[in-house]
């Protein structure tokens, strides 16, 4: 019988064979990771284990990416503590500072994930790295520190959602919109415990950052992994970033599937959640003329270098409407520094937008762009819930770098061909 | 394990911001933690639980981030378990590894009401309804998280191994 891509990468990292959806198995891992307000409650776990060592110092991956720039005394003693914890335990990729990005972001433009590989990091957004091939998915800390420890973790193997785009993409339609179709169709449960695994023409065609942004959010629909197959673009995004000897990996042609979707992304307008769930999906045509106060581009879903082009295609010689506060965090520094060779930061900063440093910040009401009460919010982030980026009062709405900026331009939400030139 | 108490009853897909808001992540403290468990759902929610007080939930619930802040805020809170129609996949592993007991109830959550007092077996995955006599038998909790649970959660099984090797 066929497999599936969860059920093939798998296989790969355990010595029994995988049969099936259901069968709990033990996987060797390849890389652990865990970020500044996971890792303390990981290094206590570590601690009461009684644990000195880590199973290899070059698979442990720390990123200080939430609460950094540090926002408190207490976020500082928090970095602080996985900092020494990092000496101590000689690991070679810990981040923080100038060479910090969103964890998600990072990893992949430093080369750190490849097709094939199972990671488990204690963040629930670990899943975006299923858009390089990767079993990737979110665990709690103490799940991560088990792992870190042996070198392994355990899993039931996922049913898998497959889900076909197919057609042809309108303008300002993209991943993000096709993500948020997906979530809106089976709601924030309608993959739980299951995986989804991502295919068509569409896909195919779609950049590796954009299969990234789709894997990113497959946890929004309550699923385990977001998967996307390693083709060409895939060993070409990993070459690029530094990485030798990955080879493709698909699906089989027979693997059972629990359900199967499709997309057609003909005559497609942009998607955009509505508060306070991921699953309130709408065409952007629908909520348009909605006013906004704040306007944030970034995060592990959209802050790459593909996102801030999109973003500055619709921002190019335009000005944000008064009284709407745009912040822009590109999400690694390489990212960063792009954007600035590129003149895209002089398109921010000339359309009047606040740029900032790669951080988590925002998103999950940590700091830089927290919302008051009666406050709205459209962000490229990945959740609406209520009071996710501050008072419970305010609202956050999700959609694209491109439906984000255009809305900072007029004030109120809109679909970007009404604004860009 | 078997708990009596009384239910605070919450709906269908409670997120990880609702049960411990992200502010409040600046320590890894259970008890610090559970001061302000719910406290993205309903300001000052703690103030009503006693403690060994059940949470019931709807569907999906623990969805969103990877906190494993949420149960030990719950468990700070002085609830020592959570029912509910089905929970997120990573709250459902960290609150085993944290040794707060869940138990998947299905359609059977609708016929709990807050303030309804229960007493809960996790291991035969009963429930029995005070208020309304009624008898509610689940899957009991999957045998490997019951060893896991008996080795003292995640944290003993991993000693475990790292003293008696592999």
């Amino acid at each position: 019988m066929g497999q599936t891509l969860a059920e093939k990468i798998l296989e790969r990292h355990t010595d029994t064979a995988v049969d099936g959806p259901g069968q709990i198995v033990r996987c060797r891992i390849s890389l652990a990771l865990a970020n500044d307000i996971t890792a303390p409650l990981a290094i206590k776990s570590l601690r009461a284990m009684g644990v000195t060592r880590v199973f290899d110092p070059q698979r442990v991956v720390l990123v200080c990416d939430h609460f950094t720039p540090n926002k408190d005394i207490d976020s500082a003693e928090q970095v602080k503590t996985v900092r020494e914890f990092a000496r101590q335990m000689g690991i070679v990729h810990y981040y923080e500072g100038g060479d910090v990005g969103v964890e998600h972001a990072l990893l992949p433009e430093l080369g750190l994930v490849g097709p094939g590989d199972v990671v488990v990091g204690a963040d629930s957004h670990t899943c975006t790295y299923g858009g390089l091939g990767a079993f990737a998915t979110g665990l709690g800390s103490t799940d991560v520190a088990a792992a870190m420890a042996l070198g392994e973790t355990w899993f039931k193997v996922p049913a898998t959602i497959r889900v076909d785009i197919t057609g042809m993409v309108p303008p300002y339609v993209g991943a993000k919109d096709f993500i948020l179709e997906v979530i809106g169709r089976i709601g924030v449960a309608g993959a739980l415990y299951q995986a989804l695994e991502f295919a068509g023409p569409v896909v195919e065609a779609m950049s590796v950052e954009g299969r990234m942004t789709m894997a990113n959010m497959a946890i929004e629909a309550g699923a385990k992994a977001g998967l996307f197959a390693a083709d060409s673009a895939t060993l070409a995004y990993t070459e690029a970033h530094g990485r030798q000897g990955d080879s493709p990996i698909a699906p089989d042609a027979d693997a059972q599937y629990a359900r199967r979707l499709s997309i057609d992304a003909t005559g497609m307008s942009p998607r955009v959640a509505c508060p306070h769930l991921p699953e309130n999906v709408r065409p952007v045509e629908e909520v348009a003329g909605i006013p906004v106060d704040q306007v944030v581009i970034g995060s592990c879903t959209n802050g790459r270098i593909e996102d801030l082009r999109a973003a500055a295609h619709v921002l190019r010689g335009q000005r944000v409407a008064k009284g709407v506060r745009l912040i822009i965090l590109p999400a690694s520094p390489k990212a960063y520094r792009q954007a600035l060779d590129e003149g895209l930061l002089a398109t921010f900063l000339d359309a009047g937008a606040v740029v900032g440093p790669p951080t988590c910040g925002p998103c999950l009401g940590g700091h830089m762009g927290i919302l008051a009460a009666g406050e709205r919010c459209i962000a490229t982030t990945n959740r609406n819930f209520r009071g996710r980026m501050g008072s419970l009062d305010s609202e956050v709405y999700l959609a694209s770098p491109a439906v984000a900026a255009a809305s900072a331009v007029a004030g109120t939400i809109i679909h970007p061909a009404q604004v860009a030139a | 394990m078997v708990v009596t108490g009384t239910v605070h009853l919450v709906g269908d897909h409670i997120d990880t911001d609702a049960i411990i808001p992200a502010r409040f992540l600046v320590t890894t403290d259970p008890q610090e933690l559970g001061k302000h468990c719910m406290e993205g759902l309903t300001p000052g929610w703690v103030q009503r639980v006693q403690r060994g007080d059940i949470l019931v939930a709807g569907e999906n619930f623990g969805c969103g981030s990877s906190r494993e802040h949420a149960p030990l805020a719950i468990l700070g809170a002085g609830i020592p378990v959570v029912l509910a129609k089905s929970f997120a996949r990573i709250f459902y592993r960290n609150g085993f590894n944290m040794g707060l007991p869940l138990l998947e109830l299905g359609e059977a959550v609708d016929t709990i009401a807050d303030g309804h007092r229960l007493t809960v077996d996790v291991t035969q995955g009963v429930v029995e309804n005070h208020s309304t006599g009624a008898q509610i038998h689940v899957q009991p909790v999957p045998a490997f998280m019951l060893e896991m649970l008996q080795a003292g959660g995640l944290v003993g099984y991993v000693r475990q191994r790292l003293g008696g090797g592999a």
